[in-house]
């Protein structure tokens, strides 16, 4: 019994103790079953999305993005193939090592290295993350080598696009780059996401974006924890971007662009009256958009932006200009528009005339006498126009000014279109909170002052006279379609869509017969024959305007001094313009050219707008459409 | 009543039939049943194959059944003789870990021993049960309430406890130490000494906390906001939560689990078995699985009750604690409502050691039963 003794105390207070503890382990393990509660069945459908989302992963497939044409089907903006090399990791886990062996292989740089590492940190859900596009051969061959040493590394093939037709096109195609946090504004198109995504940023491929880019295509797939597909559960196609045909004639914006490259810098539009398709838009000097495709570097951006020739303007549309003597036109229908002349009145010219004590001089020094509007047209005499502004008032001058097409923008939709100045007495008091001048009125008269306008501007004003006053807009899609085979030009028309801008068809008449004597026996006269000294034909002939822009004003001590507009600095020369339209009997075309600093409006710019108008009568690209090539094939 | 209490002579040994009548063949077959589901669980885990897990997890189970019969036939007076053998051995083998161990996931815990890796810690919690019993079976109640006899318990506690923190494995530490402490309090310890150890013990956090390693830093405060790193530290729980909670009432079915077949689960196999398993069976498979857990504690508490020797009862209550723990620990673990560290569901995780030593410890309760009536002498 020894064994025993004390054991009843022992035992006792065991039992109390082992009650106590069983009692605890009981109350943790209703904790237990209580937990299992609130996950299984109060919080059960968050977990299960949670789970569905970690398991599904919906990736987006990218679709072709839509081809431009020329119209005559020739490309503008096409897709090429492109190596890229991509990386996928989990959540950033053993990232550096990856990025530093892909320095080793493609030698990336520092800035480069950073930029993945940050993305593959940020990147949630193992979406890949471009290395390096466009990789040749050679690299493509040394990844794959090395591919053991690269886990989650892998070649895709994507596309990048081309423009065969380079700097020639540059300002009407613009080109792609990565998406920027603005494109991104009021679009919620999910393909925006895609690392590999390129956005319009300037041209036709930014107005022309949401119907190039294609609706996304999306493929689910079910993803392990490293991002791993494991298999396919669904897969939508995707709609291709639909592919578009531009009213531009490439052999005929080539022709233009050459012809401007005699020069340093200039712009040539061509548009159909009748249908505003613009046929040419030339502004010269480019750029090479596939530099851009590349990804261009700091330094050649920088070229770009600092070249005084401002290559990345397009001038068509963006440059600005005072109209000079091309100007006349609208003061000379406002005039005969508001009875202020008529097709009689003769205006006197000394050579100058007097408004209090400022002299304003007309361009011929000893004057032309007395004119009437259609020779004042042809002769430009400035001071038919100075009277002819003051008759008319500001009020008409500006109003047909804008029905013409001035101080607005156009309805082409390009980005960076400029809207140009149509000064008016409201404009001058909200600009400069100064009532409007009598001074003021005869610079007007002769395009000079406060008017600013666009090549584009001069074009449109060109195509409304010559159209007989209809209110023609320009235009640059000729037709879309997103399987190729369904893009062909709309049939030719031969009346206008256009309304009408009410001027009297006498006075349309009027001016345009000035604009023809321009041409016939006035300031272009030498424009009557053809660069081969032959006579133009009937059906190419054409009428025109001269226009010369100050830059800087020469004063009398000056002029006295013997200066003239060659002995100054390039950016100081006076701006050369011309407008011009034709043929004559049946007009089709309009066209107006600007070199910068050219100096003298029928000199210099005469004979391009002379040659690319011709060309383009010859042609005939609105009536031709069967130059149009299927290019299903391609 | 048996005869011995009732002054009526000495009992008579019981024969070799009696004694397999008194082995609790209703707890081996719960036994049984849990080692069954942790073989379907390792069947799912391997995304629906016996390998690598399953098979050898149903083969390991039938040589534990051996152990655990082997071990339950032999009487106490053998594991009275044995356990400070055992505890030193057991110690030898976390040195050896220490020294010359295997690292797996940021800690040295395995020892390679030929073909086999033994994991000593899992050794340790039966073997510190085993000293602690015999010790509290030689002293008076009036002598296991004196403090001077508390010290050398609270050794044979700390020196392991201490040496499995140095490998650093925070879920043996806390086991020993709360395993210990329960023994401790049933044996009859003072209880202003556990509050005075529990004082202590928050006033010793901020040192503790500087002796951890980085990762067990990280677990506790990711326990603490798990929304703090959710892809880093806070992964594995957040993930586990996502697949217990989605799995709701019934589950997803057996091998449709998303989250432990496509990886996201960190240890399916080990640590966080449970989770696979209550993916796929729901809330249903769960509480099952805890109900048999709980009957095994039940059956545990009954015959620390009714053994006739202090040295059974503390043997028997040392064993279900630690059970309570490994069950507790893991699950609360997996659920979100403790720290990630690393304690397995004993005989559902894979892992040999574990399942050895919990089958021992199991053999070593029913052989308390089975010898309950023994008689043998106080021993000092």
């Amino acid at each position: 019994m020894r064994y025993r003794k004390g054991d009843g105390e022992r035992s006792g207070l065991f039992t109390r103790r082992t009650l106590l503890l069983g009692g605890a382990q009981a109350v943790l393990l209703s904790a237990l079953a209580g937990r299992l509660y609130q996950l299984q069945i109060l919080d059960t459908q968050r977990f299960a999305t949670l789970a569905e989302e970690n398991r599904i992963n919906l990736r987006l497939l990218a679709p072709p993005r839509g081809l431009i044409f020329d119209r005559t089907g020739q490309p503008l903006a096409v897709n090429r193939n492109n190596f890229r090399a991509m990386v996928t990791s989990d959540r950033g886990r053993g990232a550096e090592i990856v990025v530093e062996r892909l320095d080793q292989i493609l030698s990336i740089g520092e800035a480069e290295r950073n930029r993945l590492l940050r993305e593959l940190r940020r990147n949630r859900n193992a979406q890949p993350v471009v290395v390096r596009e466009n990789l040749g051969w050679e690299e493509v061959a040394r990844l794959e080598f090395n591919a053991p040493d690269l886990p989650g590394v892998f070649i895709d093939l994507g596309q990048t696009r081309d423009y065969p037709e380079g700097e020639l096109m540059s300002h009407i195609i613009g080109y792609t780059a990565r998406v920027s946090d603005e494109d991104l504004v009021g679009r919620d198109d999910p393909l925006l996401q895609l690392a590999t995504m390129r956005f319009g940023k300037k041209g036709v491929e930014r107005s022309l974006e949401d119907d190039l880019r294609g609706r996304a295509g999306a493929v689910q797939v079910e993803v392990n924890a490293v991002g791993r597909v494991v298999r396919e559960l669904d897969r939508t196609e995707g709609q291709p971007g639909s592919n578009a045909l531009l009213t531009i004639d490439l052999d005929l914006q080539r022709f233009a662009a050459e012809r401007l490259k005699e020069h340093q810098s200039g712009s040539v539009v061509v548009m159909d009256v009748i249908t505003g398709d613009v046929i040419v838009m030339a502004s010269t000097p480019g750029f090479d958009p596939n530099v851009f495709a590349r990804g261009i570097t700091q330094g050649e951006w920088r070229e770009l932006l600092e070249s005084p020739e401002r290559p990345l303007n397009n001038k068509s549309i963006a440059g600005v200009y005072p109209p000079g003597s091309t100007y006349k036109v609208v003061t000379a229908l406002a005039a005969l528009e508001s009875k202020a002349i008529d097709p009689w009145t003769v205006l006197p010219c000394a050579g100058f005339l007097t408004l209090g004590d400022i002299k304003f001089h007309c361009w011929l020094k000893g004057g032309h006498g007395g004119l009437a509007v259609v020779g004042a047209i042809a002769n430009s005499c400035d001071c038919f126009f100075y009277e002819a502004a003051r008759r008319a008032g500001i009020d008409r001058i500006a109003e047909t000014g804008a029905k013409l097409g001035f101080g607005k923008m156009s309805e082409l939709g390009l980005p960076g279109e400029s809207a140009g100045i149509q000064p008016s007495r409201q404009w001058k008091q909200e600009k400069y909170n100064k009532p409007w001048q009598h001074g003021d009125t005869f610079n007007l008269g002769i395009g000079q002052g406060y008017m600013n306008s666009t090549p584009l501007q001069l074009a449109i004003m060109t195509a409304r006279v010559a159209n007989g006053g209809y209110e023609v807009q320009p235009n640059l899609l000729l037709a879309k379609a997103t399987p190729r085979e369904e893009l062909t030009p709309p049939p030719p028309r031969e009346q206008t869509a256009a309304s009408g801008l009410r001027f009297s068809p006498q006075n349309m008449a009027l001016v345009r017969e000035g604009m023809i004597q321009v041409v016939a026996a006035g300031t272009a006269s030498q424009l009557r024959i053809d660069s081969q000294n032959k006579l133009l034909p009937p059906e190419l002939q054409f009428a025109g305007k001269t226009g010369t822009a100050q830059v800087k004003r020469i004063t009398e001590r000056e002029r006295e001094m013997g200066i003239t507009q060659a002995s100054l600095p390039w950016h100081l020369r006076h701006h050369a313009l011309f407008v011009c339209w034709g043929p004559v009997a049946n007009a089709r075309y309009a066209c107006a050219v600007i070199i910068e600093h050219g100096m003298a409006g029928g000199a210099t710019a005469g004979p391009i707008g002379r040659d690319v108008l011709v060309e383009t009568m010859k042609r005939d690209p609105s009536r031709h459409v069967d130059r149009f090539k299927k290019m299903a094939s391609r | 009543m048996s005869v011995a209490s009732l002054g009526l002579g000495t009992p008579r040994a019981p024969s070799f039939g009696e004694k397999l009548w008194r082995i609790n063949w209703g707890l081996v077959l719960v036994l049984t049943a849990i080692a069954g589901i942790g073989t379907v669980a390792l069947y799912s885990a391997a995304g629906g194959r016996f390998d690598p897990w399953a098979a050898r997890h149903a083969i390991r189970f039938g040589a534990a059944v051996a152990v655990l019969l082997a071990t339950a036939l032999v009487p106490p007076k053998v594991w009275l003789w044995l356990a400070w053998p055992i505890y030193v051995i057991s110690l030898l083998l976390l040195v050896a870990v220490d020294v010359a161990g295997k690292t797996g996931m940021g800690a040295q815990r395995w020892l390679v021993v030929g073909p086999m890796q033994i994991q000593p810690s899992e050794i340790t919690k039966v073997a510190v049960i085993l000293v602690l019993a015999r010790y509290y079976h030689g002293l008076t109640r009036e002598q296991a309430a004196r403090f001077l006899y508390t010290l050398p318990p609270l050794a044979v506690i700390v020196v392991p406890v201490g040496l499995v923190m140095v490998q650093p494995d925070l879920g043996t530490a806390m086991m020993v130490l709360l395993g210990g402490a329960a023994l401790l309090f049933v044996a009859g310890v003072r209880l202003w000494m556990f509050l005075a150890a529990a004082v202590a013990a928050v006033g010793c956090l901020p040192f503790a906390w500087s002796f951890m390693h980085e990762y067990q830093r990280k677990r506790v405060l990711t326990f603490l906001d798990p929304e703090r790193d959710p892809l880093g530290a806070g992964y594995h729980i957040t993930q586990s939560k996502i697949a217990i909670g989605s799995g709701g009432l019934f589950g997803k079915g057996f091998l449709q689990g998303t989250q432990s077949s496509l990886n996201f689960l960190p240890e399916k196999q080990t640590d966080f078995i449970f989770t696979t398993f209550v993916e796929e069976w729901g809330m249903v498979g769960a509480l099952v699985l805890l109900a048999l857990f709980t009957l095994v504690l039940v059956w545990g508490f009954s015959i620390a009750l009714r053994s006739q020797h202090h040295f059974g009862r503390l043997l028997a209550l040392g064993v279900t604690s630690m059970m309570f723990l490994y069950v507790f620990i893991n699950t609360a673990m997996v659920m979100g409502l403790l720290p990630v560290v690393g304690v397995p569901l004993p005989l559902v995780s894979n892992g040999g050691t574990a399942m050895i030593s919990v089958m021992f410890a199991c053999g070593l309760l029913i052989g308390v039963n089975v010898y309950r009536d023994a008689q043998f002498p106080l021993v000092r």
